[in-house]
């Protein structure tokens, strides 16, 4: 397929909407955050909500998330995202709350917050990008990082031994009461980008219902810090992250889902 | 006028609201006051201590080092604030468990059996109330009215109930004061 | 029509952030103020005003909440003591850089480390100078008394929305933990959301409307943007120090020895005043309210009046360097303070003035800090 062939409208899997900047996005090519960022947007577009929503970025690669959002934001302290949207949401309970964090943000630095948000069940979205590393920092060791994975920090893989094994925090707080809703997603493919944004919807609702936590972790890529092409990270992805981080519903309802 | 108190004792004896009552009945009397715990530890069973002060004009300090006024309910309270009297000024304190009395010569000292008083009257916990009462008729910088009023505010609703007994209490403990002579015994004014 | 009670000067604080209508309070315990927390539960003012208050799951957690909070316009505080106050600096200074307006209150006990839970004035580098990393600096009020932890909340918010900035109330153990009367302002309204979006909502993140969005934010990768940013931050304290310096003069006009106080200590070096001039000793006293600004130009001023200069803290000599500053080798300038969590008393104070200012009484005739404690 060339270009031309590529740019039809009828081949158009995805479009920038219009609650999205003009601002070229900060992303390595081929890195998932653009798609998540493009999802979670329309989703908001969709409802019609983007005049009630607030969200809170992180500190991390998505970081400049508010510059290509256009909707209000606040950007947290790194881990801190969960306790500043807690604030926001009960200040302004009729608000739709979400925080946008990815792994060494949420999982490591930010663990009481994530924890401790999930645990009160305070009204609000988590959106939690997991590709296994700090990308930002240039590419050391997070908490989700794979056994064995080499990292800038961990040159000779992960070694469970002295670094402990990779963090499942989506099953851990799917646990919590205050956790309605806990899935795991990945947009790598049209089908499964189309999974993850009807998993964020189902979360943005869960918010309109006054439900309590809903938790989207999008296991994604990083193809600059895995030193991948962006095609050879997604088929690495699928070979070694699916199998420690499988997708799927982990909670619906507030019902945990047997695996 | 100003008083300056320490009141110190062991924790669950009631020495802090027994200061608070003390501050309270002199806000009903519109004195500046102020009550200064120590804190921490001590709340838990160790020795507690408050100082009160009473006064007409603005209080500065609410901290001190000399007092017109100790009272003193326990052996290590003896041991840390009979030197905290002023010269002239005085030291009540409860002989219950005080094995070594005060020895001062250059104050006036005094003796309330307050907890001897409070078992009689069937209430170990009105103690506080006995020995305040005793203080209040060494220095009568209190009206008796004011310090029902002080009751009223310092204890919360519940407990209003209590407060005729706690100024029987106070006023068992206004007669009941004896003059301790270093020298010589005590006796009853 | 005020109401009259005794209270602590925690809970008067507390109470005050009632009735100043404050939107919301975020806490951890910890000692000597935990009964700000204990008061505002126990007053249920969910119910009276609206207020949110909510016990965190740390110091960090909860000077986020304030972050979250300042970012949508609402009035939000905190409060911790000393170690707490450590962990709530990266989210000061993000608050700073944000330009949040937020209160925070620093009831002080002795350190460093986990130190003592008595009362001390040991923060006062932390609180002035800074604090948390980068170019920033704190409106700090001192109160030094019940009323004042009492007014100080709504004084506090006032400069904070003004400036959009935080502001830090410095207490410590001795006026937390004390009673005295306090006149209690009326119930004031808490804004509603309508209001606060009609008053703020050129900057606080509410919603995207038909407006531009609003972005609440520190960073600024391109550093010829990040000094623009930081400079605009110095523009609000220059006008703090022209507009929003407070200080209280005690027996000053005719004083040949000055000493320098606040809070606490201020308490207790004008009680020193009254005992020097029993003595026949010509004492005064200048308390700062705030710390920074700081009356550097009526220390300046007093310099020409005065012999020497005694700067009373319960540290070990911290605000002595702003005295000095000030003063400029104008008179000598000598400190003198307990630390670790006891308190000087008044005598012991004047007994410093005697000894170090009276006495010595010139430069390079210094005892140690240590000696004259020891």
């Amino acid at each position: 397929m060339d270009v031309l062939e590529i740019i039809k409208p009828e081949n158009q899997v995805f479009c920038k909407t219009k609650l999205m900047t003009d601002a070229t996005l900060s992303y390595c090519p081929g890195c998932g955050h653009g798609t998540v960022h493009n999802l979670t947007i329309e989703v908001i577009d969709e409802m019609a909500i983007a005049e009630d929503t607030i969200g809170v970025a992180p500190v991390g690669c998505s970081v400049l998330a508010y510059d290509f959002m256009n909707i209000d934001m606040t950007q947290a302290a790194h881990g801190r995202a969960p306790a500043i949207a807690t604030a926001i949401s009960r200040l302004w309970p009729n608000k739709y709350v979400f925080t946008y964090q990815g792994d060494g943000d949420l999982a490591a630095i930010g663990t009481a917050e994530t924890l401790h948000a999930c645990n009160r069940g305070e009204n609000i979205v988590v959106i939690f990008v997991n590709n296994g590393i700090y990308g930002m920092t240039g590419g050391q060791m997070a908490p989700t990082t794979l056994c064995g994975m080499r990292t800038s920090t961990s040159p000779y893989g992960r070694e469970i031994e002295n670094m402990g094994s990779p963090l499942k925090i989506t099953e851990l707080v799917a646990n919590l009461p205050g956790v309605f809703y806990a899935t795991r997603q990945s947009v790598h493919t049209h089908k499964h980008a189309r999974k993850a944004k009807k998993a964020i919807r189902k979360a943005f609702e869960n918010t309109r219902l006054n439900k309590g936590v809903s938790f989207v972790e999008i296991v994604s890529n990083c193809n600059s810090g895995w030193k991948m092409t962006p095609l050879e990270s997604n088929q690495w992805m699928v070979d070694n992250m699916f199998p420690i981080f499988p997708l799927g519903d982990i909670k619906v309802d507030a019902k945990l889902k047997k695996s | 006028m100003t008083e300056e108190i320490i009141i110190a004792g062991f924790g669950g004896q009631g020495v802090l609201s027994m200061g608070k009552i003390l501050a309270y009945s002199g806000i009903m009397q519109d004195k500046e006051v102020s009550w200064m715990p120590s804190y921490g530890p001590e709340m838990r069973g160790g020795t507690a201590n408050v100082t009160v002060i009473l006064s007409d004009e603005r209080i500065s300090s609410p901290y001190l080092k000399m007092y017109d006024t100790a009272i003193i309910l326990n052996q290590q309270s003896m041991d840390k604030f009979e030197k905290s009297v002023k010269p002239d000024g005085v030291l009540l304190y409860d002989p219950n468990g005080i094995s070594h009395h005060p020895t001062r010569k250059d104050i006036k000292i005094y003796q309330i059996e307050g907890m001897k008083l409070a078992a009689e009257m069937g209430n170990k916990k009105i103690f506080n109330m006995v020995v305040l009462g005793a203080f209040l008729k060494i220095k009568p910088v209190i009206k008796l009215e004011n310090v029902t009023d002080g009751l009223k505010k310092s204890l919360s609703e519940r407990y209003h109930h209590l407060i005729p007994l706690n100024k029987e209490a106070i006023i068992k403990g206004l007669g009941s004061v004896s003059v301790y002579n270093v020298e010589e015994q005590a006796f009853h004014i | 029509m005020s109401e009259l009670k005794l209270m602590k000067g925690n809970e008067a604080l507390a109470e005050a952030a009632i009735r100043a209508g404050v939107d919301a309070y975020f806490g951890y315990p910890i000692t000597p103020q935990s009964e700000v927390i204990e008061h505002l539960m126990a007053e249920r003012p969910e119910e009276r005003t609206g207020m949110v208050v909510l016990q965190a799951e740390s110091e960090i957690a909860a000077i986020n909440m304030v972050y979250g909070a300042a970012s949508t316009g609402k009035k939000a505080m905190t409060s911790s003591s000393s170690p707490g106050i450590s962990l709530k600096l990266e989210g000061i200074s993000y608050l700073a850089g944000a330009e949040l307006p937020a209160v925070i209150v620093n009831v002080v006990r002795g350190g460093p480390g986990l130190g003592t839970i008595q009362p001390s004035q040991a923060d006062y580098f932390q609180s002035v100078k800074g604090g948390g990393h980068g170019d920033f600096k704190l409106y700090v009020l001192a109160p030094a008394s019940v009323q004042e932890m009492s007014d100080f909340v709504e004084d506090a918010f006032d400069i904070a929305f003004k400036y959009r900035a935080p502001v830090l109330i410095l207490s410590d153990g001795l006026i937390g933990q004390m009673m005295e009367k306090v006149h209690l302002k009326d119930q004031q309204k808490r804004m509603t959301d309508e209001e606060v979006i009609e008053k703020y909502g050129s900057w606080a993140v509410t919603g995207k409307t038909d407006r531009e969005r609003n972005i609440i934010t520190s960073l600024d990768l391109d550093p010829e943007k990040m000094e623009v940013r930081v400079y605009k931050l110095l523009k609000k304290y220059d006008q703090m120090e022209k507009e929003d310096l407070r200080y209280e003069k005690i027996s000053c006009d005719d004083a040949e020895y000055l000493f320098v106080a606040y809070g606490s200590s201020a308490r207790i070096a004008q009680k020193a005043v009254s005992l020097a001039r029993k003595k026949g000793i010509k004492a005064g006293l200048l308390r700062p309210i705030t710390l920074f600004p700081y009356p550097k130009h009526q220390l300046f001023e007093l310099a020409d009046q005065v012999k020497g200069i005694l700067s009373v803290e319960l540290n070990t000599g911290q605000m002595v360097e702003d005295v000095q500053l000030a003063v400029q080798h104008k008179v000598p300038v000598e400190h003198f303070g307990r630390t670790g969590g006891i308190i000087h008393t008044p005598e012991e104070v004047l007994e410093a003035l005697e000894d170090k200012v009276i006495i010595n009484g010139c430069i390079g005739n210094h005892k140690t800090r240590e000696s004259s404690i020891l």
